[in-house]
């Protein structure tokens, strides 16, 4: 490659990089343009959904929640706290991903940018405000602990977070691009994905623990003599996988076990090598058929 | 001379889907995706836009002009051959597209700007200049969606053409804003030209290209007809682009055919048409058109010619002061009043013609397509093409 080439390369690299840092930030601020409450929403909706779950899951069928491992926390609101903002984060990342190509039909139509640039600043933004959700939570946490547990002793657990959040990020973000670009072959699929994310939360255990699967996977087996891996299956969903990370960290006060990295990083790297291979195949002629 | 963008064997082509479907349950069910045909909008083109040129390209509409101008800006991919562009490309081929309407006109700007390609320094280095090239200083910190049209495609092209690229390529959009933004965004052209830099602009306006290129190449259905100097490919286009075909009322057209003239005549005050009329008289020219979509500001004309073909009279809509807003798709009839036919007894024909607003695009030109004979009336004449209003009188003898 000759020094031109080079240089050109890094140039546009940097442009790349300066767009992305743009679009991210569009996203960021566009969203609660004149809304009174602003960046304050993003709280309400999962604080509502968490108090709707825990009267409902908690008050009234009274799911049972192992006490935390490390923490001996008996929180529902808590525990189901954790879940519903990872499993938000999982599934809000993936949609906006998803329609940042069609969304933007119109300048992926008029200019030419690196196309990876539209999902990847989505998911962004998205898990922009998952780390502000989390920071809220982790602030909870703080004074959760000083009040029950004795001590701050989440802060010691919380630097996990941040390998767990990139591949988080790197998790959705392989799905979001495979969904972008297919969801402009296929519009179904955005149709579509509303009804997956809806069973895939409930796979994922958000409002019931493993404990739950263990008695139905026991039961059918005393009942009907069949052996059922349905623990298995139930851990090989990669959302159940991250959900159980975050709730390591923050209800547990625990560090993940090294199965439950291994099976994310697995997860991750896989979907995002998929997400690529795809999105580089077919958004080269994607502007003929948006 | 060395090339600024060097297109080699270039072809592109689209499907165009007999019958869409984009649906998995149709996929599964046929065992492919959708029917289609092949369309070559692009068949085998080579040429060189020589470095510092202002380089046009021609053709029809459909002739793959558009096409080749985003494969040069990498928002299509060719199916063979390559395109090599040196140095940093912009294209300006919508403004304002990447636009967020909640956002303000600064945060747009900065945004705009990233997209085009320019570094977070660059846009701060220049946004004053854009801001004031725009003329929307006092909004620029308003959401642009409260922004009139004219002000946001300002700001657009404002931005674009703050880039600097050392390759501009702009698709039609020489006509933006009012007499005087359209000054000061030719000066930025010339100024473009002065500094060396390339510029490859598509347009239909046979004028606009003579005048302000050097250099053009010649598209007819995606196949290059010919490539070189700007004012000889301009006649030769303009030669060939006259292509006509006939007409109703043993007429002959050409246009695009967006809008076309289905009958042509004069009309009594009644509606009735006639196909005489007395000299002196008023007469009415009616022309029926039949338009395929909406067409915003269309500029009507007529015009008589003798039957041996001598042009007498041909008004527009624009000197005329009547340019509709908008006509929509479907039928209608627009009439030119002459309140005094001053033509000398004889045969005449008809012609109209519907251009856009710039009148730089011919949606249709129907010529000849309607005869009317004119009989002694009022206006007396002896002999000539004319019978005007005069007469003899005064006799002096000294």
């Amino acid at each position: 490659m000759s020094q031109v080439e080079r240089e050109q390369r890094r140039e546009e690299r940097r442009v790349t990089l300066n767009l992305l840092r743009n679009l991210t930030k569009r996203e960021i601020s566009a969203q609660y343009k004149r809304t009174a409450l602003g960046r304050i929403w993003s709280l309400i909706n999962p604080l509502a959904q968490i108090a709707v779950y825990s009267i409902v899951f908690g008050l009234l069928i009274q799911i049972p929640v192992a006490p935390g491992s490390n923490s001996g926390l008996e929180l529902f609101p808590i525990w189901i706290g954790v879940g519903v903002i990872a499993w938000g984060a999982i599934s809000n990342s993936i949609s906006a991903g998803m329609g940042s190509m069609l969304g933007n039909a119109g300048l992926l139509t008029k200019v030419y940018f690196p196309r990876s640039v539209l999902p990847i600043s989505a998911v962004l933004s998205s898990i922009f405000t998952f780390a502000t959700e989390l920071l809220v939570l982790l602030t909870i946490m703080v004074a959760v602990g000083w009040w029950f547990v004795g001590g701050p002793m989440v802060l010691l657990y919380a630097p996990l977070l941040i390998p767990l959040l990139l591949l988080t990020m790197a998790f959705v973000l392989g799905i979001a691009m495979l969904l972008s670009v297919a969801s402009i072959y296929f519009r179904d699929i955005v149709h579509l994905w509303s009804i997956v994310s809806q069973v895939w939360m409930y796979a994922s255990g958000v409002m019931f623990s493993v404990q739950l699967v263990r008695d139905a996977q026991q039961r059918i087996a005393e009942d009907y003599g069949l052996e059922l891996p349905l623990v298995t299956l139930f851990q090989l969903n990669p959302a159940e996988r991250f959900l159980t990370a975050y709730r390591n960290i923050l209800y547990d006060f625990a560090v993940p076990s090294w199965d439950v990295w291994v099976a994310l990083v697995l997860w991750s790297v896989g979907s995002l090598v998929v997400g690529k291979l795809v999105f580089d195949r077919l958004a080269r002629n994607i502007v003929e058929e948006i | 001379m060395t090339a600024a963008v060097d297109v080699q064997h270039v072809s592109k082509s689209f499907r165009v889907y007999r019958d869409r479907n984009q649906s998995i349950k149709a996929t599964l069910l046929t065992g492919r995706r959708a029917v289609y045909d092949r369309f070559q909008a692009l068949d085998d083109v080579t040429f060189e836009v020589p470095e510092g040129s202002t380089f046009g390209l021609l053709g029809r509409n459909g002739s793959g002009k558009s096409t080749l101008l985003k494969c040069m800006a990498r928002i299509l991919n060719p199916n063979s051959g390559t395109i090599t562009t040196r140095g940093r490309v912009a294209a300006m081929l919508e403004v304002g597209s990447g636009f967020h309407p909640e956002l303000s006109g600064r945060e747009n700007v900065y945004l705009n700007g990233s997209i085009l390609g320019m570094s977070r320094a660059e846009i701060d280095s220049k946004f004053d200049q854009i801001v004031d090239f725009s003329g929307v200083e006092r909004f620029i910190d308003q959401p642009v969606k409260n922004y009139s049209s004219g002000m946001y495609v300002r700001l657009g092209f404002a931005v674009s053409i703050h880039v600097e690229p050392d390759v501009l390529l702009v698709d039609e959009v020489l006509a933006v804003g009012d007499m005087d933004f359209q000054e000061k965004c030719m000066e930025k052209f010339a100024q473009f030209r002065r500094e060396g830099r390339t510029v490859v602009v598509v347009s239909h306006g046979i004028e606009q290209m003579r005048n302000f290129c050097d250099h053009a190449a010649w598209l007819d259905n995606g196949v290059l007809q010919d490539v070189g100097n700007a004012s000889a490919i301009v006649d030769q286009y303009a030669d060939s682009g006259h292509a006509v075909t006939a007409g109703p009322g043993g007429g002959v057209r050409f246009g695009t055919g967006e809008v076309k003239f289905t009958q042509l005549g004069l009309v009594d005050p009644s509606g009735e048409v006639v196909n005489e009329v007395r000299a002196g008289e008023p007469a009415t020219i009616r022309l029926w058109y039949e338009a395929s979509e909406r067409i915003e500001r269309p500029v009507f004309g007529a015009g008589l010619h003798t039957v041996e073909g001598v042009h007498l009279w041909e008004l527009q809509g624009r000197d005329s002061g009547f340019v509709p807003d908008a006509i929509e798709a479907g039928a209608g009839t627009i009439d030119v009043r002459v309140d005094h036919l001053p033509l000398a007894p004889g045969s005449y024909s008809i012609s109209a013609t519907v251009q856009d607003h710039s009148t730089t695009h011919m949606f249709d030109s129907l010529q000849h397509a309607a005869r009317f004979n004119v009989l002694g009336g009022g206006f007396r004449t002896s002999g000539g093409m004319l019978a005007l209003s005069g007469r003899l009188e005064n006799l002096r003898q000294h």
